[in-house]
């Protein structure tokens, strides 16, 4: 694959229930070998969007697309073999809820190794140093260890960490990473992302990251997608978060709360503003 | 008044034979009316801290005095106590049953404790939090990550606690939601002189809430800040 070739692209994705409700009402982007922020209110729609790319959508839900290409192939109706094949290989994706996403009975060890047993041959041992490897990459201490241990057993960072190894050990080319820091304080936050800065240069691949927290994004992508109820609402290069035109994506930088706003209520969103734009400016 | 008094207090993580002490030698006293933060990197045992005050693990030593009432270790809460303390869990899974629609999730506490107005009290906090009211009558798994995260907080408040712990209560929200729950908060903390223990990574949320803060590193308490 080239450098500048496409990773993504989607035209007029639908993704809506049975009962005709849309929820994610026909967007339109495209990414190639870059890092691109997917930021927007609770509900927008950022999970299913990233969902749907990694055929991870619940049944219940319908996908309904113009064009729907990942790597150049067009998978909107790819079977669960065929995703099976691609998936956890030459793309994967960090869950929101990780611990929801691990599964209970099995140890650490076994569920980072698993990925590496359905789609390489290693030799067990060599599996072991890789497993233990990405652990303490992402910032675990004691990777030995912990591989014995339990999703119960760990904290919420950890089980964040963990998602993100089982992610990256097959090496993919697209990462999707749904809030894969929420749950980290700042110091091991800049840690995992500068982790996967890194990979993402040294191995060329693309990152599709949805974060809440827009300073990370600011420091760590360089174009930035924005939802608003089911809609694709802005798009605008990372470095230009901080002098954002659109009111929503202003409203999103600067409603952080901090030290000096203590005591008084925090600015909201004026929502009848916003609904009487997004007539007007979807793509 | 001091709603908590901890002193000399560790915490274990008991596995069958296996005992795995994560909190050490804590002493901290919380006031009535007071937001409290608990920072600390990850792993560092805020979570293990706050279950032991929900009463949830019942490993620790040392002791424990929460709202006016000395504690015994390896009792679960019983009665008023269990009302008055209530819990936003740092996964919102956690205090949703998987099988169970939001509205019989959230009434069956409700119904245990005589109240009457139950589907307007559902509403009412649905609305508070930002959420469609039809909602309601949806399973925890058909939410986004965000507004499961809200229901967590619904249904804690819901129970019209003393004493409030918040275990990364914001974490799956974007800013401008978060400035909502965090509004609400605040507002229920001087309506209603609720008391929270909060748990947060990030400082700001924490300098903007807080008006006392220990800051806690490998289960011990490392720091203390009182904001004025
Ligand atoms: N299985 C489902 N059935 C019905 N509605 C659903 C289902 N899954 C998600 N939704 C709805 O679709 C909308 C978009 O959800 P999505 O999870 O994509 O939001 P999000 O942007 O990731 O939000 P958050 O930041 O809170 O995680 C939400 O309003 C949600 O309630
Ligand atoms: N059920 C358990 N059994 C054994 N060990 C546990 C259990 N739960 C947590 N631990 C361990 O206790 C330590 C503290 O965990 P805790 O969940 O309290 O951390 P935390 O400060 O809340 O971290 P985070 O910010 O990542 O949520 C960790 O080393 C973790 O592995
Ligand atoms: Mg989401
Ligand atoms: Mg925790």
């Amino acid at each position: 694959m080239t450098n500048n070739s496409s990773l993504v692209r989607v035209k007029n994705l639908k993704i809506g229930l049975e009962d005709g409700t849309e929820l994610v009402k026909g967007i339109n982007f495209s990414m190639g070998h870059e890092r691109v922020a997917l930021v927007g209110e609770s509900g927008s729609g950022k999970s299913l969007t990233a969902r749907s790319l990694m055929g991870l959508l619940p049944g219940s839900l319908l996908v309904q697309a113009n064009q729907f290409e990942l790597l150049g192939e067009t998978v909107l109706s790819y079977s669960q073999r065929q995703w099976n094949k691609l998936r956890g290989k030459q793309v994967a994706m960090v869950l929101q809820d990780p611990k929801y996403a691990l599964n209970p009975t099995q140890n650490i060890g076994r569920q980072v190794a698993e990925s590496l047993v359905l789609h390489q041959s290693l030799a067990k041992k060599i599996r072991i140093e890789k497993v233990e490897y990405m652990l303490d990459a992402v910032g675990l201490p004691n990777p030995a260890q912990l591989c014995k241990m339990y999703p119960h057993q760990l904290s919420g960072g950890m089980g964040q960490r963990v998602m993100l190894a089982m992610a990256l050990i097959n090496d993919p080319q697209f990462l999707i990473a749904d809030e894969p820091t929420s749950a980290l304080d700042h110091a091991v936050r800049d840690q995992v992302l500068e982790l996967i800065s890194s990979l993402v240069e040294e191995r060329n691949m693309g990152l599709l990251l949805i974060s809440h927290d827009l300073q990370q994004v600011a420091d760590h992508c360089e174009r930035v997608l924005v939802m608003y109820q089911g809609q694709l609402i802005d798009q605008l290069a990372a470095s230009e978060l901080s002098n954002a035109s659109h009111p929503y994506t202003k409203t999103l930088w600067s409603c952080r709360p901090n030290i000096d706003k203590r005591g008084e209520a925090l600015p909201i969103l004026d929502r009848k503003q916003i609904a009487s734009l997004t007539g007007g400016a979807v793509r | 008044m001091n709603l908590i008094e901890l002193n000399q207090v560790s915490i274990s993580h008991v596995q069958g034979s296996e005992r795995n002490t994560v909190v050490h030698d804590v002493s901290l006293t919380v006031k009535a009316g007071e937001c409290f933060g608990l920072v600390g990197p990850s792993g560092c045992g805020k979570s293990t801290l706050l279950w032991a005050l929900a009463g949830l693990n019942p490993n620790w030593s040392g002791s424990i005095n929460m709202l006016g009432q000395p504690l015994t270790a390896g009792k679960v809460f019983s009665g008023d106590l269990r009302r008055r303390v209530q819990m936003v869990f740092q996964d919102p899974y956690a205090s949703l049953h998987p099988k169970h629609r939001l509205r019989r999730a959230l009434s069956e506490p409700l119904k245990l404790l005589g109240y009457q107005d139950i589907d307007d009290r559902l509403s009412e906090g649905f609305k508070q939090v930002g959420l469609a009211e039809n909602m309601i009558d949806r399973y925890p798994h058909q939410l986004s990550g965000g507004q499961r995260q809200r229901v967590a907080i619904i249904r804690a408040l819901l129970l019209e606690p003393k004493l409030l712990l918040l275990d990364e209560p914001t974490s799956a929200l974007d800013m401008s939601v978060q400035a909502e729950i965090l509004n609400l908060l605040n507002d229920l903390k001087e309506k209603r002189d609720l008391t929270m223990v909060m748990v947060s990574h990030d400082p700001e949320v924490v300098d903007y809430m807080c008006d006392h803060a220990v800051t806690m590193k490998a289960g011990r308490i490392d720091t203390e800040k009182f904001y004025n």
